[in-house]
């Protein structure tokens, strides 16, 4: 039986000087900040390109996003805590921080629910604005990555955890790679939060 | 980088930063409240979220003690990126109305 082994999952490799999970997704992440770099853009030139920008956001929940805020940030400080309990090699606050970040997402999903049901009660769909189209692409977007996050961290809490103690340094570079994703999602948030919630109201 | 398996790294500046995170978050919502004006108060929210992004960058994410290979690629990136966000100013002059 033949197997492909993945090379420097684990050693580092001389040339680079990390292993290759950690370039990886490193890598990832550049085209990640390029892909919300664009969506920027396109929030500058509306904006600044539109004086009537922030009418009718006031019908964005600030409470709500605020909650979500905590939770997110909650959930990023959790996710270290568990990456830093995979290193000290202590499985049971493995399973305690990464099963509170799974749980810290859904939590934020819910909300995010709760907020969008709202908006459509009222009536307010992506067409009805510039502003709700660019809040719910937005917020989509960051949604579908809270989604992927979760989904993976979920993996390595419950199914993938065996791998903790078969390759207890591969597993640690997993729960790394998932958390830089992880931390990075909470950091778009940190950006989305002002700019979608708190701001729009200073120009109207 | 620096870490080894079976070392317990030391989780006290994470908590710190969660500490940090979360009152700035208090804050920038409270000075929301003030209705200051526009520019002042998309100044002081971009920069308050600057600050927090730094800091989930430098200490949740490693980048304080990470390789010059990694920092080098993100530079390259924040160079694209800061690009990317003056485009829109081409158009100034010029305004969308919708």
């Amino acid at each position: 039986m033949s197997t492909t082994v993945i090379p420097y999952t684990t050693e580092i490799r001389p040339d680079t000087g990390v292993n290759n999970v950690k370039l990886g997704i490193w890598l990832f992440l550049a085209s990640e900040i390029m892909l919300f770099g664009s969506l920027f853009a396109g929030y500058i030139l509306l904006r600044t390109g539109n004086p009537e920008f922030g009418a009718g956001s006031g019908a964005l929940s600030v409470p709500m996003a605020t909650l979500n805020t905590v939770v997110l940030i909650t959930s990023s400080v959790t996710m270290v805590l568990a990456w830093a309990a995979a290193m000290e090699q202590n499985f049971a606050k493995f399973r305690l921080y990464m099963g509170c970040t799974v749980m810290a997402g859904a939590v934020f999903l819910v909300v995010k629910g709760f907020e969008y049901s709202a908006k459509f009660e009222h009536h307010l769909y992506p067409s009805h604005s510039t502003f709700m189209a660019i809040y719910f692409t937005f917020t989509g977007l960051h949604a579908l990555h809270v989604i992927v996050g979760m989904g993976y961290n979920a993996y390595l809490w419950i199914p993938g955890s065996k791998m903790f103690h078969s390759n207890p340094q591969q597993f640690a570079n997993r729960v790394e790679a998932s958390g830089l994703f992880w931390h990075f999602v909470d950091l778009v948030w940190i950006f989305l939060f002002p700019i979608l919630y708190l701001l729009p109201d200073a120009a109207s | 980088m620096a870490h080894t398996l079976g070392e317990k790294p030391n989780i006290r500046p994470y908590i710190m930063v969660f500490v940090a995170l979360m009152t700035l978050t208090l804050i920038t919502v409270a000075v929301s409240y003030l209705h200051l004006p526009t520019m002042e108060a998309i100044a002081l929210a971009l920069l308050i979220a600057t600050v927090k992004a730094s800091l989930v960058a430098c200490y949740f994410m490693h980048l304080m003690t990470e390789r010059k290979l990694i920092l080098w690629t993100l530079l390259l990136s924040a160079v694209f990126f800061f690009f990317v966000l003056v485009i829109p100013t081409m158009t100034a002059g010029n305004p969308i109305t919708l």
